[in-house]
């Protein structure tokens, strides 16, 4: 019989080890994918961690990778700590990059060295106007926000798809359903020479220090932390849980948007329907590995991109699917919830 | 006008419509049944994706196709004894550990395809359900021509309908079912297992989401494709809360989902391109969404739902 005894307080060992101990069980069960399409498994891993980090190229095609994880995982983590079950994500990504080149491409006329702050506002408008329904509907109706959101998703992408064959076509695309180019001042500057990372990379890190400050060490954070751990007693402390609940889904929504942005304005310039793999769900993950912890969804990060990013290469060299590391993720993510476990409770058998 | 009405008149378009709700009368079905037990499935989506992989896959590797719709089930019930021993057992947010089996499914699905077939440029074909024409039911006016077009899946979803809704409203077995959703301290206070109740729920609701998505390959086309399941399972959550978690209202609201898809896409056709088609395609996420507001206020949630239970807590 298995019982489960509540620790009174989490040591930080344990708080610590538990999303290692957890990606190294979604390693451990990655072998198994592996050896059925008969790669040797040793090889397969180095192949990846040289694939995600093994020279300057990889390692900032990992960073660039991370960087919309970065904050669709920031606007799950937010979410989630109010029990806002945010999976819209990669809907309020598409809607920020949709905003981003409608104002980065020249039709608002902006001096220069404004373009950029206002790309990303638009974006950050953009994907907090998308979160907005969801939020309104939950606290004023009781709708699950998790259908809604994940509904929307599907809408937004015809959306995207619709504007990019019409009043967002570019018409020198060749007939590609393609938006017309960000300008060159709307356009996040590159980090590295001759590399991809941007500074998007910078704008996710100053996210998570700013998210890390809000719900550590103001009220506002405190209010976030209250309604997600005990509704009921944040609402007989006084506070607006509707108040809340709808800043957080605003933030959440920002941050997705965001991520939108970077990508067209850092990485590829214009907007395709392709622009995000999975980003928006990736996101769900890396906060969950970080346990809802801001500061932690830049380590969690990192290792999400470095497995797709490593996979890539993998897959090439030794001709495995790269849907391996779609399935390492799933891993990650069920075996941190597990491992949340042993943080939260000691297990005893008796 | 006129046309509108043509279209509701035909038989064709009937026929389609049943055709589309038969997928989400499955999904439906076993939404309902993980739901009315105390459990939110969400892995819905993936296990769809599972399910329509499953069973396609069994029968192009030489399997009867009965023998591909009992893989899909049993496929679909070993994602969802992992969704069931995540939140049952162990009591961990029904929300997260939902997405990450659509996650988890969706993804071995589609690695297990890249595996079984590495090098094929266009989806191979299999030999789907043919429909099956019933002599007594074929004969009948206007329904007739209607049900002529069915496959045998059509009609094992609505047997399985019938089924669920005698077992869960008739028997002690569904009175427990829906007790454990309801209040699982007086199940166990009648000498229950509720875990063992609700993992049983789980299980067999998933297996009837799987039969939704091997509908796809092995009925509704013949071949897979990566993201062919398209937000379905999310569709069946939406059209389970609409429902209120009766079986008679969810069959009625697959059906009625299926129809105004039909009736969109022949719309569709008779615009043609006056409306960008996206608009069309949105359609059936817009009126899941608003489904879901309309009810949301006399939404008759079961009591239990999403609450994890723990032995001797009342």
């Amino acid at each position: 019989m298995i019982r489960f005894e509540t620790r009174p307080r989490p040591t930080a060992l344990v708080s610590a080890a538990a999303p290692l101990g957890a990606v190294a069980a979604a390693l451990l069960l990655a072998t198994i994918p592996l050896a059925a399409a008969g790669a040797p498994i040793a090889r397969a891993f180095a192949l990846m961690a040289a694939g995600a980090a093994g020279s300057t190229f990889a390692l900032t095609e990992t960073l660039t990778r991370a960087t919309p994880l970065i904050l669709t995982g920031l606007a799950a983590a937010i979410a989630f700590r109010a029990r806002l079950y945010n999976v819209g994500g990669e809907g309020q990504l598409y809607a920020g990059a949709l905003a981003a080149v409608a104002v980065g491409s020249g039709a608002v006329d902006a001096p220069p060295a404004l373009l950029v702050p206002l790309v990303l506002l638009a974006a950050a408008l953009a994907g907090a106007a998308l979160m907005l329904g969801p939020t309104l509907l939950k606290v004023r109706l009781g709708v699950d926000e998790v259908v809604t959101t994940l509904l929307l998703n599907f809408v937004v992408l015809l959306f995207v798809q619709m504007m990019l064959e019409g009043p967002f076509k570019d018409p020198m695309g060749g007939g590609w359903p393609q938006s017309e180019p960000i300008l060159d001042a709307g356009m996040l500057p590159p980090l590295v020479e001759r590399m991809r990372l941007h500074a998007g990379f910078l704008l996710g890190i100053a996210a998570c220090i700013v998210l890390h400050v809000l719900v550590a060490r103001t009220v506002a954070g405190l209010k976030i932390r209250a309604v997600g751990d005990n509704l009921t007693a944040a609402r007989y402390a006084g506070m607006s849980v509707t108040g809340v609940m709808v800043g957080v889904g605003l933030l959440s929504g920002a941050l997705a948007g965001l991520a939108g942005a970077s990508e067209v304005a850092g990485l590829k310039g214009y907007l395709t329907a392709d622009l995000s793999r999975g980003f928006g769900y990736a996101g769900i993950v890396v906060a969950m590995i970080a346990g809802l912890q801001p500061l932690w969804v830049l380590p969690a990060a990192i290792f999400v991109a470095g497995v797709f990013v490593g996979a890539d290469t993998m897959s090439r060299t030794l001709n495995v699917s790269n849907y391996i590391a779609d399935l390492i993720v799933a891993f990650s993510l069920l075996s941190v919830l597990v491992s949340s476990l042993f943080v939260r409770f000691r297990i005893r058998w008796s | 006008m006129d046309g509108v009405f043509d279209i509701l008149l035909s038989a064709s378009f009937w026929a389609a419509a049943i055709r589309i709700a038969t997928p989400l009368m499955f999904g439906v079905l076993g939404a309902l049944i993980c739901e009315r037990s105390g459990v939110l499935n969400l892995g819905i989506e993936g296990i769809f994706t599972a399910g329509a992989l499953a069973g396609w896959l069994a029968v192009y590797l030489g399997a009867p196709l009965w023998t591909g719709v009992a893989v899909a089930a049993l496929t679909g019930a070993a994602f969802g004894l992992i969704h069931a021993l995540l939140t049952v057992p162990l009591g961990l947010s029904q929300h997260v550990t939902g997405i990450g089996v659509t996650l988890l499914a969706t993804s071995a699905s589609y690695y297990i395809y890249r595996l079984a077939l590495p090098n094929v440029a266009t989806p191979p074909r299999i030999e789907p359900f043919q429909p099956v024409s019933l002599p007594s039911l074929s004969d009948l006016p206007f329904l007739g021509p209607i049900l002529q077009q069915q496959t045998p899946l059509t009609y094992l979803a609505l047997a399985l309908f019938l089924l669920a809704a005698f077992v869960l409203t008739r028997t002690p077995l569904g009175l427990a079912v829906r007790a454990a959703g309801e209040n699982p301290a007086a199940v166990e206070a009648q000498g229950l297992d509720v875990h063992a109740i609700r993992i049983g729920a789980v299980v067999a609701g998933s297996a009837l989401m799987a039969l939704g998505g091997a509908f796809l390959t092995m009925s509704a086309f013949n071949a897979f494709f990566f993201e062919m399941t398209g937000g379905r399972g999310w569709i069946c959550i939406a059209l389970t809360v609409f429902a209120s978690w009766r079986p008679g209202k969810a069959l009625l609201g697959a059906l009625l989902f299926g129809a105004f898809d039909a009736f969109q896409l022949r719309l569709q056709t008779q615009v043609g391109g006056a409306v960008p088609s996206q608009v069309f395609l949105m359609l059936p996420y817009l009126l899941s969404i608003a489904a879901l507001c309309v009810i949301a206020r006399r939404a008759d949630y079961p009591k239990a739902l999403m609450i994890p239970y723990f032995k001797g807590q009342r």
